[in-house]
């Protein structure tokens, strides 16, 4: 983890979303997909604290390297619409990468990768890591309209198959991303799950691959006060190993990618129903309601 | 004679290398910062406040914005005294930041049970009392905002330690000077000015609270006048007592407004959430103050404030700040 003052490369719009490209070559040469940065805000008696996204890609050689990318939702927030509105040449305070990553199957081929709206963003990471494994990639891609749906055309590239989603069938299919779950599943010969989604879609998700067997991962939005553990308030209740109670775990530092099966969905999801919709104070790494 | 200003203090025998300290719930737990700030330039680190028992937490969201704040309620989440005497004091210890660990409890029993356990233990520094918590024996919300409790708790706590004893007196008190007093007569070496006042935040698109418990406290910017009037009210009436300032201090004017108003000390909470390195830079900001002022230490800020004349002696050289059109 690392703390860097980092020049925006180059920020543009993707669909509903506004992706930022920044020079943090020691930041970038850490990420792994799943992790997230911690991103300052502006002086102002508005922002408080820093806010949180996953991190879409981090390039490590090439003519990119020491860049990382990471996707905002201007629409989520007065923060997060400020740093939409940045432009090239500015500079951030951020730190990252922060948090567990997702780990990648050793012997295992086959990877669903499952997400709503902007979480797909740290699933793109993935699932060029996936590629460049020699996994077999499917995503499922989900969102309200065909503009909340993350870059669909370069799915299409990275996996074998390509599910889309949209609550108002503007693009692809009608419907939510889970409705596309049992077809993706049997069609990939699907043997572990990644998704990220705001929690109602990740339980359901969970409870799938319970009933069928399936080893999987998920990456949680919890609101987070500082991002790299100090605060105590992104908390997750997560079933103990030894089975004896549950500990609030903390998404920034113990998370945000947990196995799905040890979360006490009830107990968390009564809280996470509370929060407000229009202000994803350190949500990571959707961020967005999505549906 | 160019010689750099020191910023050593001595709290009634805790001797920190700079006034500025991490307030309790904001330092982690010993793995978190030692990558983001070199821990040796802190004053010093208040533990998360600590229980008997160990304590699960509060149910989610924990934390909302609020204008220049934060609403928040961890449920004074920690792993228990035993735990954290095993393992997060010593991991704390290792960054070699000095420790002050925050005691919490519902019953006198309680704290005593705690001071026992962290007697001689030389990782702890200074012991800091949270009050704000519940009574559970007399059955009231706030277990410091009464003097009688207060008094038995702060003298228990007194005279079982040996190292120094700091009172943090609740952040919404009708009396907080009668409040430092009595802590003082009971024993307390010190006091900490304040803990998070009651706070709530609510949603209005959704009709819902922005916090799981409903209820919950408020931190932040937002508080820095608060503590500076409960600071400037304490060290007026209790002078010689260390009194240390918590609350929307963020910056090194911040704190240097602090030790002017009589804090012999400050603590950085929210600050350290946005920048985990503040401790040290309002460390350096006092450092440039202090310069600038050509004083040789913190102390020297401290009763530099002199109280305007209450009535109109002064006029001609004092005009209203906002004349009439």
């Amino acid at each position: 983890m690392k703390r860097a003052r980092a020049e925006i490369l180059s920020t543009r719009k993707i669909g509903a979303y506004q992706s930022i490209t920044l020079v943090a070559p020691e930041i970038a040469e850490r990420s792994r997909p799943g992790q997230f940065l911690a991103i300052a805000m502006p002086e102002g008696r508005e922002f408080v604290l820093r806010r949180h996204f996953s991190i879409h890609q981090a390039s490590r050689r090439g003519g990119w390297a020491g860049t990382l990318e990471f996707v905002v939702d201007p629409a989520s927030g007065a923060g997060t619409g400020w740093l939409a509105g940045a432009i090239a040449h500015e500079f951030l305070d951020v730190i990252g990468p922060l948090g567990k990553s997702f780990s990648y199957p050793k012997r295992l081929t086959n990877c669903l990768l499952v997400a709503e709206g902007r979480g797909a963003a740290s699933l793109f990471f993935l699932a060029q890591e996936l590629v460049a494994r020699h996994k077999r990639v499917d995503m499922i891609l989900g969102g309200s309209t065909l503009e909340t749906v993350f870059k669909p055309i370069d799915a299409k590239r990275l996996a074998q198959t390509v599910a889309v989603m949209t609550a108002d069938g503007s693009l692809g299919e009608r419907g939510g991303v889970l409705d596309a779950l049992p077809d993706a599943i049997a069609r990939a010969e699907a043997e572990v799950v990644y998704a990220v989604a705001p929690a109602p879609i990740l339980v359901a998700v969970a409870s799938f691959c319970r009933t069928n067997r399936l080893p999987a991962q998920v990456a949680v939005e919890e609101r987070m006060g500082c991002g790299f553990g100090l605060c105590n308030t992104c908390a997750v209740p997560v079933a103990r190993k030894d089975r004896s109670g549950y500990d609030n775990l903390r998404a920034c530092i113990d998370g945000p990618v947990f196995d799905p099966a040890r979360i006490l969905w009830d107990r968390w999801l009564d809280g996470t129903q509370a929060a407000p919709a229009t202000e994803p104070v350190g949500t990571i790494p959707g961020g967005g309601d999505g549906a | 004679m160019t010689a750099a200003p020191s910023l050593t203090v001595d709290l009634g025998g805790m001797i920190l290398p700079t006034p500025v300290m991490i307030a309790a719930g904001c330092g982690g737990t010993g793995r978190e910062l030692g990558g983001l700030v070199d821990l040796r330039r802190v004053g010093a680190i208040v533990s998360r406040t600590i229980t008997v028992a160990e304590r699960v937490g509060s149910d989610v969201p924990r934390i909302a914005e609020s204008p220049a704040g934060v609403v928040w309620e961890t449920g004074l989440q920690n792993p228990g005294l035993d735990v954290f005497v095993a393992g997060e004091l010593l991991r704390i210890a290792r960054g070699g930041a000095q420790i002050v660990v925050s005691i919490g409890g519902t019953s006198l029993e309680e704290y005593v049970r705690m001071t026992s356990a962290l007697q001689g233990r030389p990782e702890v520094a200074a012991i800091e009392i949270h009050l704000s918590g519940p009574d559970d024996e007399l059955d009231r919300p706030v277990l410091g905002a009464h003097q009688d409790r207060l008094f038995e708790i702060v003298g228990a706590v007194a005279r079982m330690s040996l190292v120094p004893v700091f009172a943090k007196l609740p952040g919404a008190s009708d009396d907080i000077v009668t409040l430092a007093r009595t802590a003082v007569r009971a024993g307390a070496t010190g006091v900490t000015l304040l803990a998070s006042p009651p706070a709530l935040g609510l949603d209005v698109t959704r009709g819902r609270p922005r916090i799981g418990t409903v209820r919950g406290w408020l931190s932040g910017p937002a508080l820095k006048p608060i503590t500076l009037r409960a600071v400037f009210d304490v060290a007026q009436a209790v002078p010689g007592v260390p009194v240390i300032a918590s609350g929307g201090i963020r910056t090194g004017e911040d704190a240097v407004e602090c030790l002017l108003a009589g804090a012999w000390a400050v603590q950085v909470g929210t600050a350290t959430l946005t920048d985990p390195s503040a401790a040290v830079t309002v460390a350096q900001g006092i450092a440039r103050r202090l310069k600038a002022a050509r004083l040789a230490s913190p102390a020297e800020l401290r009763g530099r404030l002199r109280p305007q004349e209450p009535s109109g002696a002064d006029a001609d050289a004092d005009p209203d700040p906002v004349p009439a059109p």
